[in-house]
Protein backbone atom coordinates (compact mmCIF):
# COMPACT_ATOMS: atom_id res chain seq x y z
CA UNK A 1 0.00 0.00 0.00
CA UNK A 2 1.64 3.20 -1.09
CA UNK A 3 1.14 6.50 0.62
CA UNK A 4 -0.27 8.48 -2.29
CA UNK A 5 -3.08 5.98 -2.72
CA UNK A 6 -3.83 6.10 0.98
CA UNK A 7 -3.79 9.89 1.03
CA UNK A 8 -6.01 10.26 -2.04
CA UNK A 9 -8.47 7.69 -0.72
CA UNK A 10 -8.64 9.48 2.60
CA UNK A 11 -9.27 12.79 0.86
CA UNK A 12 -12.01 11.20 -1.21
CA UNK A 13 -13.63 9.54 1.80
CA UNK A 14 -13.52 12.66 3.95
CA UNK A 15 -14.58 14.86 1.05
CA UNK A 16 -17.50 12.71 -0.02
CA UNK A 17 -18.79 11.38 3.27
CA UNK A 18 -18.14 14.21 5.68
CA UNK A 19 -18.26 17.22 3.40
CA UNK A 20 -20.99 16.15 1.01
CA UNK A 21 -23.17 13.27 2.24
CA UNK A 22 -23.57 14.36 5.86
CA UNK A 23 -24.42 17.99 5.04
CA UNK A 24 -26.77 16.63 2.37
CA UNK A 25 -28.43 14.50 5.04
CA UNK A 26 -28.88 17.53 7.26
CA UNK A 27 -30.20 19.64 4.43
CA UNK A 28 -32.51 16.96 3.10
CA UNK A 29 -34.19 17.05 6.50
CA UNK A 30 -34.55 20.78 6.06
CA UNK A 31 -35.80 20.30 2.48
CA UNK A 32 -38.23 17.68 3.68
CA UNK A 33 -39.70 20.11 6.18
CA UNK A 34 -39.86 23.03 3.79
CA UNK A 35 -41.28 21.03 0.88
CA UNK A 36 -43.82 19.24 3.02
CA UNK A 37 -44.84 22.61 4.41
CA UNK A 38 -45.28 24.02 0.93
CA UNK A 39 -47.32 21.00 -0.14
CA UNK A 40 -49.57 21.45 2.88
CA UNK A 41 -49.90 25.23 2.34
CA UNK A 42 -47.71 26.00 5.35
CA UNK A 43 -44.43 27.86 5.70
CA UNK A 44 -42.07 25.47 7.46
CA UNK A 45 -38.93 26.35 9.42
CA UNK A 46 -37.87 29.79 8.19
CA UNK A 47 -36.52 31.45 11.33
CA UNK A 48 -32.96 30.24 11.85
CA UNK A 49 -30.80 31.95 9.26
CA UNK A 50 -31.98 33.04 5.84
CA UNK A 51 -35.05 30.98 4.87
CA UNK A 52 -34.30 28.69 7.80
CA UNK A 53 -31.07 27.46 6.25
CA UNK A 54 -29.34 27.18 9.62
CA UNK A 55 -32.16 25.04 11.02
CA UNK A 56 -30.14 21.78 10.65
CA UNK A 57 -27.36 23.29 12.81
CA UNK A 58 -29.88 24.25 15.45
CA UNK A 59 -31.41 20.77 15.32
CA UNK A 60 -27.99 19.16 15.59
CA UNK A 61 -27.08 21.34 18.54
CA UNK A 62 -30.34 20.41 20.22
CA UNK A 63 -29.67 16.71 19.68
CA UNK A 64 -26.17 16.99 21.13
CA UNK A 65 -27.26 18.96 24.17
CA UNK A 66 -30.22 16.75 25.00
CA UNK A 67 -29.94 14.19 27.76
CA UNK A 68 -28.83 10.84 26.36
CA UNK A 69 -31.27 8.74 28.30
CA UNK A 70 -31.04 4.96 28.46
CA UNK A 71 -34.17 3.38 29.92
CA UNK A 72 -33.57 0.81 32.64
CA UNK A 73 -35.46 -1.98 30.90
CA UNK A 74 -33.34 -2.15 27.74
CA UNK A 75 -30.56 -4.55 26.82
CA UNK A 76 -27.72 -2.09 26.97
CA UNK A 77 -25.15 -3.57 24.58
CA UNK A 78 -27.52 -4.03 21.67
CA UNK A 79 -29.35 -0.83 22.53
CA UNK A 80 -26.10 1.08 22.11
CA UNK A 81 -25.03 -0.83 19.02
CA UNK A 82 -28.26 -0.42 17.06
CA UNK A 83 -27.99 3.27 16.05
CA UNK A 84 -24.44 2.76 14.78
CA UNK A 85 -25.54 -0.31 12.85
CA UNK A 86 -28.14 1.69 10.95
CA UNK A 87 -25.86 4.61 10.24
CA UNK A 88 -22.65 2.82 9.22
CA UNK A 89 -23.96 0.59 6.39
CA UNK A 90 -25.72 3.56 4.82
CA UNK A 91 -22.45 5.47 4.71
CA UNK A 92 -20.36 2.45 3.68
CA UNK A 93 -22.40 1.90 0.53
CA UNK A 94 -21.36 5.23 -0.94
CA UNK A 95 -17.88 3.78 -1.42
CA UNK A 96 -18.73 2.33 -4.82
CA UNK A 97 -20.88 5.15 -6.19
CA UNK A 98 -19.08 6.99 -8.99
CA UNK A 99 -19.89 10.60 -8.17
CA UNK A 100 -17.85 12.09 -10.99
CA UNK A 101 -15.74 11.10 -13.98
CA UNK A 102 -12.20 12.13 -13.20
CA UNK A 103 -10.66 15.04 -11.40
CA UNK A 104 -6.90 15.72 -11.76
CA UNK A 105 -6.48 12.21 -13.15
CA UNK A 106 -8.18 10.55 -10.20
CA UNK A 107 -11.32 8.47 -10.63
CA UNK A 108 -14.10 10.08 -8.65
CA UNK A 109 -15.12 6.95 -6.82
CA UNK A 110 -13.79 5.79 -3.47
CA UNK A 111 -13.52 2.10 -4.33
CA UNK A 112 -13.65 1.17 -8.00
CA UNK A 113 -15.03 -2.32 -7.35
CA UNK A 114 -16.11 -4.69 -10.11
CA UNK A 115 -19.08 -5.82 -8.01
CA UNK A 116 -20.65 -2.39 -7.42
CA UNK A 117 -24.39 -3.13 -7.09
CA UNK A 118 -23.74 -6.42 -5.28
CA UNK A 119 -21.58 -4.59 -2.73
CA UNK A 120 -24.29 -1.99 -2.23
CA UNK A 121 -27.00 -4.58 -1.68
CA UNK A 122 -24.82 -6.71 0.58
CA UNK A 123 -23.92 -3.78 2.83
CA UNK A 124 -27.31 -2.07 2.68
CA UNK A 125 -29.04 -5.22 3.83
CA UNK A 126 -26.93 -5.05 7.00
CA UNK A 127 -28.83 -1.98 8.09
CA UNK A 128 -31.81 -4.21 8.83
CA UNK A 129 -29.83 -5.48 11.82
CA UNK A 130 -29.71 -2.02 13.29
CA UNK A 131 -33.46 -1.72 13.16
CA UNK A 132 -34.13 -5.24 14.38
CA UNK A 133 -31.68 -4.83 17.26
CA UNK A 134 -33.18 -1.48 18.16
CA UNK A 135 -36.64 -3.00 18.21
CA UNK A 136 -35.60 -6.03 20.19
CA UNK A 137 -33.18 -4.41 22.62
CA UNK A 138 -35.67 -1.70 23.53
CA UNK A 139 -37.64 -4.41 25.32
CA UNK A 140 -40.91 -2.64 24.78
CA UNK A 141 -43.93 -3.46 22.66
CA UNK A 142 -44.02 -0.73 20.00
CA UNK A 143 -40.32 -0.88 19.10
CA UNK A 144 -40.67 -4.66 18.97
CA UNK A 145 -43.50 -4.44 16.45
CA UNK A 146 -41.52 -1.93 14.44
CA UNK A 147 -38.48 -4.17 14.41
CA UNK A 148 -40.45 -7.24 13.37
CA UNK A 149 -42.21 -5.35 10.63
CA UNK A 150 -39.03 -3.90 9.24
CA UNK A 151 -37.33 -7.31 9.18
CA UNK A 152 -39.93 -8.87 6.96
CA UNK A 153 -40.37 -5.74 4.89
CA UNK A 154 -36.70 -5.20 4.17
CA UNK A 155 -36.03 -8.86 3.45
CA UNK A 156 -39.03 -9.06 1.12
CA UNK A 157 -38.10 -6.00 -0.87
CA UNK A 158 -34.43 -6.88 -1.12
CA UNK A 159 -35.42 -9.67 -3.49
CA UNK A 160 -37.26 -7.45 -5.92
CA UNK A 161 -34.58 -4.79 -5.51
CA UNK A 162 -31.88 -7.23 -6.53
CA UNK A 163 -33.88 -8.75 -9.36
CA UNK A 164 -34.96 -5.40 -10.74
CA UNK A 165 -31.46 -4.37 -11.75
CA UNK A 166 -30.59 -7.70 -13.40
CA UNK A 167 -31.90 -6.50 -16.81
CA UNK A 168 -29.55 -3.51 -16.63
CA UNK A 169 -26.60 -5.71 -15.78
CA UNK A 170 -27.50 -7.96 -18.72
CA UNK A 171 -27.66 -5.00 -21.08
CA UNK A 172 -24.39 -3.41 -19.95
CA UNK A 173 -22.62 -6.69 -19.28
CA UNK A 174 -20.68 -5.35 -16.30
CA UNK A 175 -21.09 -4.95 -12.57
CA UNK A 176 -18.71 -2.02 -12.36
CA UNK A 177 -20.80 1.07 -11.73
CA UNK A 178 -18.15 3.31 -13.31
CA UNK A 179 -18.30 1.29 -16.53
CA UNK A 180 -22.10 1.39 -16.49
CA UNK A 181 -22.08 5.17 -16.21
CA UNK A 182 -19.42 5.52 -18.90
CA UNK A 183 -21.54 3.33 -21.18
CA UNK A 184 -24.58 5.48 -20.52
CA UNK A 185 -22.64 8.69 -21.05
CA UNK A 186 -21.63 7.60 -24.55
CA UNK A 187 -24.59 5.48 -25.57
CA UNK A 188 -27.60 7.10 -23.98
CA UNK A 189 -29.00 6.90 -20.47
CA UNK A 190 -30.93 3.79 -19.56
CA UNK A 191 -34.16 5.75 -19.39
CA UNK A 192 -33.30 8.20 -22.18
CA UNK A 193 -32.02 6.16 -25.17
CA UNK A 194 -31.81 9.12 -27.53
CA UNK A 195 -28.15 9.16 -28.64
CA UNK A 196 -25.22 6.84 -29.35
CA UNK A 197 -25.73 3.13 -29.81
CA UNK A 198 -29.04 3.01 -27.98
CA UNK A 199 -30.65 5.17 -30.69
CA UNK A 200 -31.86 2.03 -32.46
CA UNK A 201 -34.84 -0.29 -32.58
CA UNK A 202 -33.29 -2.53 -29.95
CA UNK A 203 -32.54 0.44 -27.74
CA UNK A 204 -36.14 1.63 -27.85
CA UNK A 205 -37.44 -1.90 -27.17
CA UNK A 206 -35.06 -2.25 -24.23
CA UNK A 207 -36.47 0.94 -22.74
CA UNK A 208 -39.62 -1.04 -21.86
CA UNK A 209 -37.99 -3.54 -19.48
CA UNK A 210 -35.74 -0.78 -18.17
CA UNK A 211 -38.76 1.32 -17.30
CA UNK A 212 -40.37 -1.64 -15.52
CA UNK A 213 -37.08 -2.16 -13.67
CA UNK A 214 -37.04 1.50 -12.74
CA UNK A 215 -40.54 1.38 -11.23
CA UNK A 216 -39.73 -1.77 -9.23
CA UNK A 217 -36.33 -0.40 -8.20
CA UNK A 218 -37.68 2.91 -6.98
CA UNK A 219 -40.56 1.29 -5.08
CA UNK A 220 -38.18 -1.18 -3.47
CA UNK A 221 -35.81 1.64 -2.50
CA UNK A 222 -38.75 3.35 -0.82
CA UNK A 223 -39.47 0.15 1.08
CA UNK A 224 -35.80 -0.45 1.92
CA UNK A 225 -35.31 3.02 3.34
CA UNK A 226 -38.56 2.80 5.30
CA UNK A 227 -39.96 5.86 3.59
CA UNK A 228 -43.61 6.55 3.14
CA UNK A 229 -45.72 4.94 1.70
CA UNK A 230 -43.85 1.99 3.21
CA UNK A 231 -42.85 3.40 6.60
CA UNK A 232 -44.57 0.66 8.56
CA UNK A 233 -41.61 0.06 10.91
CA UNK A 234 -42.07 3.52 12.36
CA UNK A 235 -45.60 4.55 11.50
CA UNK A 236 -46.51 7.16 14.06
CA UNK A 237 -50.23 6.48 14.07
CA UNK A 238 -49.91 2.85 15.13
CA UNK A 239 -46.51 2.36 16.76
CA UNK A 240 -45.72 5.68 18.47
CA UNK A 241 -42.37 5.99 16.66
CA UNK A 242 -41.69 2.34 15.85
CA UNK A 243 -38.25 0.93 16.48
CA UNK A 244 -36.76 4.16 17.82
CA UNK A 245 -39.49 4.91 20.36
CA UNK A 246 -37.14 4.37 23.31
CA UNK A 247 -34.28 6.40 21.88
CA UNK A 248 -33.46 10.01 22.59
CA UNK A 249 -30.86 12.64 21.80
CA UNK A 250 -27.94 11.71 19.52
CA UNK A 251 -28.87 8.03 19.33
CA UNK A 252 -32.25 8.97 17.91
CA UNK A 253 -30.52 11.42 15.59
CA UNK A 254 -28.31 8.59 14.30
CA UNK A 255 -31.38 6.60 13.28
CA UNK A 256 -32.74 9.69 11.63
CA UNK A 257 -29.48 10.41 9.83
CA UNK A 258 -29.13 6.77 8.85
CA UNK A 259 -32.54 6.82 7.24
CA UNK A 260 -31.75 9.94 5.25
CA UNK A 261 -28.27 8.72 4.35
CA UNK A 262 -29.80 5.50 3.02
CA UNK A 263 -32.19 7.64 1.04
CA UNK A 264 -29.33 9.64 -0.47
CA UNK A 265 -27.35 6.52 -1.34
CA UNK A 266 -30.49 4.96 -2.81
CA UNK A 267 -31.01 8.07 -4.92
CA UNK A 268 -27.37 7.93 -5.94
CA UNK A 269 -27.75 4.33 -7.03
CA UNK A 270 -30.93 5.11 -8.98
CA UNK A 271 -29.16 8.01 -10.69
CA UNK A 272 -26.14 5.84 -11.48
CA UNK A 273 -28.15 2.98 -12.89
CA UNK A 274 -31.00 4.73 -14.67
CA UNK A 275 -30.11 8.38 -15.26
CA UNK A 276 -26.55 8.13 -16.44
CA UNK A 277 -24.80 9.00 -13.19
CA UNK A 278 -22.49 11.99 -13.62
CA UNK A 279 -22.98 12.26 -17.38
CA UNK A 280 -24.71 15.11 -19.14
CA UNK A 281 -27.50 14.24 -21.59
CA UNK A 282 -26.82 13.72 -25.32
CA UNK A 283 -23.21 12.83 -24.74
CA UNK A 284 -22.06 16.39 -23.98
CA UNK A 285 -18.60 16.48 -22.42
CA UNK A 286 -18.60 12.69 -22.27
CA UNK A 287 -15.12 11.13 -22.03
CA UNK A 288 -14.35 8.42 -24.60
CA UNK A 289 -13.68 5.71 -22.03
CA UNK A 290 -13.17 5.28 -18.31
CA UNK A 291 -9.42 5.47 -18.88
CA UNK A 292 -9.57 8.71 -20.90
CA UNK A 293 -8.18 11.87 -19.39
CA UNK A 294 -10.78 14.53 -18.52
CA UNK A 295 -10.10 18.28 -18.13
CA UNK A 296 -10.61 19.39 -14.55
CA UNK A 297 -13.53 21.65 -15.32
CA UNK A 298 -15.32 18.76 -17.08
CA UNK A 299 -14.72 16.77 -13.92
CA UNK A 300 -16.25 19.51 -11.79
CA UNK A 301 -19.28 19.72 -14.09
CA UNK A 302 -19.71 15.94 -13.87
CA UNK A 303 -19.63 16.01 -10.06
CA UNK A 304 -22.15 18.85 -10.07
CA UNK A 305 -24.39 16.95 -12.48
CA UNK A 306 -24.36 13.87 -10.30
CA UNK A 307 -25.37 15.74 -7.18
CA UNK A 308 -27.98 17.77 -9.04
CA UNK A 309 -29.58 14.52 -10.15
CA UNK A 310 -29.38 13.09 -6.64
CA UNK A 311 -31.07 16.19 -5.25
CA UNK A 312 -33.82 15.86 -7.85
CA UNK A 313 -34.47 12.25 -6.82
CA UNK A 314 -34.49 13.22 -3.14
CA UNK A 315 -37.09 15.87 -3.90
CA UNK A 316 -39.07 13.15 -5.66
CA UNK A 317 -38.80 11.01 -2.50
CA UNK A 318 -40.15 13.90 -0.44
CA UNK A 319 -42.87 14.63 -2.97
CA UNK A 320 -44.04 11.00 -2.88
CA UNK A 321 -43.99 10.99 0.90
CA UNK A 322 -46.48 13.82 1.17
CA UNK A 323 -48.71 12.53 -1.63
CA UNK A 324 -49.36 8.88 -0.89
CA UNK A 325 -51.02 7.32 2.14
CA UNK A 326 -49.32 4.49 4.01
CA UNK A 327 -49.90 0.95 2.76
CA UNK A 328 -51.61 -1.63 4.93
CA UNK A 329 -49.22 -4.35 6.03
CA UNK A 330 -50.82 -7.16 4.01
CA UNK A 331 -50.94 -4.91 0.95
CA UNK A 332 -47.24 -4.23 1.38
CA UNK A 333 -46.38 -7.92 1.55
CA UNK A 334 -48.70 -8.71 -1.37
CA UNK A 335 -47.13 -5.99 -3.47
CA UNK A 336 -43.66 -7.27 -2.70
CA UNK A 337 -44.15 -11.00 -3.06
CA UNK A 338 -47.05 -11.41 -5.47
CA UNK A 339 -46.44 -8.56 -7.87
CA UNK A 340 -42.94 -7.16 -7.83
CA UNK A 341 -41.14 -10.46 -7.43
CA UNK A 342 -42.98 -12.02 -10.38
CA UNK A 343 -42.79 -8.92 -12.54
CA UNK A 344 -39.06 -8.62 -11.88
CA UNK A 345 -38.45 -12.24 -12.91
CA UNK A 346 -40.59 -11.85 -16.01
CA UNK A 347 -38.71 -8.66 -16.77
CA UNK A 348 -35.39 -10.49 -16.73
CA UNK A 349 -36.76 -13.01 -19.23
CA UNK A 350 -38.22 -10.25 -21.40
CA UNK A 351 -34.85 -8.49 -21.50
CA UNK A 352 -33.09 -11.72 -22.39
CA UNK A 353 -35.53 -12.30 -25.26
CA UNK A 354 -35.11 -8.77 -26.59
CA UNK A 355 -31.32 -9.02 -26.36
CA UNK A 356 -31.31 -12.34 -28.20
CA UNK A 357 -33.99 -11.83 -30.83
CA UNK A 358 -33.69 -8.15 -31.81
CA UNK A 359 -30.27 -7.21 -33.11
CA UNK B 1 -79.34 -3.60 10.16
CA UNK B 2 -76.41 -4.81 8.30
CA UNK B 3 -75.35 -2.69 5.38
CA UNK B 4 -73.64 -4.24 2.43
CA UNK B 5 -71.00 -1.79 1.34
CA UNK B 6 -70.79 -1.73 -2.41
CA UNK B 7 -67.21 -1.85 -3.54
CA UNK B 8 -66.77 -0.41 -7.01
CA UNK B 9 -65.30 -2.83 -9.49
CA UNK B 10 -62.04 -1.32 -10.64
CA UNK B 11 -60.91 -1.37 -14.23
CA UNK B 12 -57.58 -3.07 -14.87
CA UNK B 13 -55.78 0.22 -15.23
CA UNK B 14 -57.30 1.47 -12.03
CA UNK B 15 -55.98 -1.62 -10.26
CA UNK B 16 -52.47 -0.69 -11.36
CA UNK B 17 -52.56 2.20 -8.81
CA UNK B 18 -50.36 4.22 -11.14
CA UNK B 19 -53.04 6.62 -12.50
CA UNK B 20 -54.21 7.35 -8.98
CA UNK B 21 -50.63 7.92 -7.84
CA UNK B 22 -49.99 10.39 -10.66
CA UNK B 23 -53.24 12.17 -9.89
CA UNK B 24 -52.19 12.49 -6.25
CA UNK B 25 -48.74 13.73 -7.24
CA UNK B 26 -50.42 16.30 -9.46
CA UNK B 27 -52.53 17.60 -6.59
CA UNK B 28 -49.59 17.96 -4.23
CA UNK B 29 -47.50 19.57 -6.97
CA UNK B 30 -50.23 22.15 -7.59
CA UNK B 31 -50.30 22.99 -3.89
CA UNK B 32 -46.50 23.16 -3.78
CA UNK B 33 -46.28 25.53 -6.74
CA UNK B 34 -49.11 27.71 -5.46
CA UNK B 35 -47.44 28.04 -2.06
CA UNK B 36 -43.97 28.66 -3.46
CA UNK B 37 -45.27 31.37 -5.80
CA UNK B 38 -47.05 32.95 -2.86
CA UNK B 39 -50.51 32.48 -4.37
CA UNK B 40 -51.72 30.71 -1.28
CA UNK B 41 -51.04 32.23 2.09
CA UNK B 42 -52.47 30.88 5.27
CA UNK B 43 -49.75 31.26 7.87
CA UNK B 44 -49.17 34.62 9.53
CA UNK B 45 -45.52 35.33 10.40
CA UNK B 46 -46.54 36.26 13.90
CA UNK B 47 -44.07 38.62 15.53
CA UNK B 48 -43.56 40.55 12.29
CA UNK B 49 -47.15 40.47 11.10
CA UNK B 50 -49.75 40.88 13.77
CA UNK B 51 -53.40 40.27 14.07
CA UNK B 52 -54.11 43.93 14.78
CA UNK B 53 -55.55 44.85 11.40
CA UNK B 54 -57.15 41.48 10.80
CA UNK B 55 -59.19 41.11 13.96
CA UNK B 56 -62.92 40.80 13.40
CA UNK B 57 -65.27 43.46 14.77
CA UNK B 58 -66.67 41.16 17.42
CA UNK B 59 -63.26 40.15 18.77
CA UNK B 60 -63.14 39.93 22.55
CA UNK B 61 -59.75 40.93 23.93
CA UNK B 62 -58.68 42.38 27.25
CA UNK B 63 -61.43 44.08 29.26
CA UNK B 64 -60.79 47.76 30.04
CA UNK B 65 -62.45 50.72 31.69
CA UNK B 66 -63.37 53.83 29.73
CA UNK B 67 -63.95 57.47 30.56
CA UNK B 68 -66.60 59.61 28.96
CA UNK B 69 -66.20 62.79 26.94
CA UNK B 70 -65.73 64.93 30.09
CA UNK B 71 -62.99 62.62 31.33
CA UNK B 72 -65.24 61.38 34.09
CA UNK B 73 -64.78 57.74 34.86
CA UNK B 74 -67.92 55.98 33.82
CA UNK B 75 -67.66 53.22 36.39
CA UNK B 76 -69.88 53.87 39.40
CA UNK B 77 -68.58 50.85 41.33
CA UNK B 78 -71.90 49.03 41.31
CA UNK B 79 -69.89 45.80 41.39
CA UNK B 80 -72.23 43.97 39.03
CA UNK B 81 -69.29 42.90 36.89
CA UNK B 82 -67.53 41.61 39.95
CA UNK B 83 -70.54 39.46 40.79
CA UNK B 84 -71.15 38.15 37.28
CA UNK B 85 -67.52 37.43 36.45
CA UNK B 86 -67.42 33.59 36.11
CA UNK B 87 -63.75 33.12 37.03
CA UNK B 88 -63.91 35.93 39.60
CA UNK B 89 -61.19 37.88 37.92
CA UNK B 90 -62.55 41.29 38.89
CA UNK B 91 -62.00 42.84 42.32
CA UNK B 92 -63.49 46.27 43.05
CA UNK B 93 -63.06 48.49 46.10
CA UNK B 94 -65.67 51.25 45.91
CA UNK B 95 -65.33 54.66 47.50
CA UNK B 96 -67.59 57.64 47.95
CA UNK B 97 -67.01 60.69 45.83
CA UNK B 98 -66.39 63.67 48.18
CA UNK B 99 -69.00 66.44 48.13
CA UNK B 100 -66.68 69.08 46.78
CA UNK B 101 -65.92 67.02 43.71
CA UNK B 102 -67.25 68.10 40.36
CA UNK B 103 -69.03 64.78 39.98
CA UNK B 104 -70.35 64.54 43.53
CA UNK B 105 -73.82 63.68 42.31
CA UNK B 106 -72.54 60.34 40.98
CA UNK B 107 -71.85 59.41 44.61
CA UNK B 108 -69.73 56.35 44.04
CA UNK B 109 -66.61 55.45 42.13
CA UNK B 110 -64.11 52.63 42.25
CA UNK B 111 -61.14 53.24 44.51
CA UNK B 112 -59.43 50.17 43.21
CA UNK B 113 -60.42 48.14 40.18
CA UNK B 114 -58.30 45.05 39.53
CA UNK B 115 -58.73 42.51 36.77
CA UNK B 116 -56.57 39.44 37.13
CA UNK B 117 -55.64 38.67 33.52
CA UNK B 118 -54.49 35.18 34.46
CA UNK B 119 -58.05 34.44 35.49
CA UNK B 120 -59.96 36.38 32.86
CA UNK B 121 -61.60 34.14 30.27
CA UNK B 122 -62.61 36.96 27.92
CA UNK B 123 -66.28 35.95 28.11
CA UNK B 124 -67.55 39.52 27.90
CA UNK B 125 -70.19 39.13 30.60
CA UNK B 126 -68.83 42.21 32.42
CA UNK B 127 -69.40 44.27 29.30
CA UNK B 128 -72.90 42.89 28.95
CA UNK B 129 -73.89 43.45 32.53
CA UNK B 130 -72.49 46.96 33.01
CA UNK B 131 -75.34 49.47 33.36
CA UNK B 132 -72.98 52.39 32.75
CA UNK B 133 -71.26 51.05 29.63
CA UNK B 134 -68.03 51.58 31.53
CA UNK B 135 -66.23 48.32 30.83
CA UNK B 136 -65.50 47.10 27.36
CA UNK B 137 -63.59 44.21 25.88
CA UNK B 138 -60.89 45.72 23.70
CA UNK B 139 -58.88 44.08 20.96
CA UNK B 140 -55.68 43.68 22.97
CA UNK B 141 -54.86 39.99 22.97
CA UNK B 142 -51.18 39.75 23.74
CA UNK B 143 -51.11 40.25 27.49
CA UNK B 144 -47.87 39.08 29.00
CA UNK B 145 -45.98 39.50 32.21
CA UNK B 146 -43.09 37.99 34.07
CA UNK B 147 -44.90 37.64 37.39
CA UNK B 148 -48.40 37.09 38.68
CA UNK B 149 -48.49 40.62 40.08
CA UNK B 150 -47.68 42.00 36.68
CA UNK B 151 -50.62 40.17 35.18
CA UNK B 152 -53.12 42.00 37.39
CA UNK B 153 -54.39 45.06 35.60
CA UNK B 154 -55.07 47.84 38.08
CA UNK B 155 -57.31 50.83 37.54
CA UNK B 156 -54.62 52.98 35.96
CA UNK B 157 -53.69 50.30 33.45
CA UNK B 158 -57.34 49.59 32.68
CA UNK B 159 -58.01 53.23 31.81
CA UNK B 160 -54.82 53.27 29.79
CA UNK B 161 -56.07 50.40 27.64
CA UNK B 162 -59.65 51.67 27.54
CA UNK B 163 -59.14 55.35 26.87
CA UNK B 164 -61.99 57.71 26.19
CA UNK B 165 -65.28 56.55 24.81
CA UNK B 166 -67.67 59.11 23.44
CA UNK B 167 -71.27 58.05 23.34
CA UNK B 168 -74.46 57.46 25.15
CA UNK B 169 -74.53 56.67 28.84
CA UNK B 170 -78.15 56.11 29.64
CA UNK B 171 -78.35 57.14 33.25
CA UNK B 172 -76.52 60.45 33.24
CA UNK B 173 -77.47 61.75 29.91
CA UNK B 174 -79.42 64.94 30.32
CA UNK B 175 -81.58 64.17 27.36
CA UNK B 176 -83.01 61.22 29.11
Amino acid sequence: MDWTFLLISTIKIVGLVFLVILPMVAYSVWAERRVSAAIQDRVGPNRVGIAGLLQPMADGLKFILKEDFTPSHVRKTYYWMAPALTMIPSLLTCAVLPFGSRLFGEKMVIADLDVGPLFVFAIASLSVYGIVLAGWASNSKYPFFGGVRSTSQMISYEISLGLSIVPLLMIYGTLNLGEIVQNQAVNGWALLPLWGESLSFQGFLLAIPIFISFVIFMTSIFAETNRLPFDLPECETELVAGYHTEYSSMKFALFFLGEYAAMIIGSGLAVTLFFGGWSLPFGWLAPESTAAEVPWWHGMIHIGTFFAKVVAIILFFIWIRWSLPRFRYDQLMRLGWVFFFEIAVANVILTAIILMVVK
Amino acid sequence: MAIVVKRPKLKWWEQLYLPAIFKGLGITLRHFIATVRGKKKVTMQYPEEKWNDHLPEHYRGAPALVTDEQDRERCVACQLCEFICPPRAITIKPEEIPNDDKWAKVEKRPKEFDIDMIRCIYCGLCEEVCPEQAIYLRKDYSITGTSRAEMVHDKKRLYEIGGKRVGLVNKWNELK
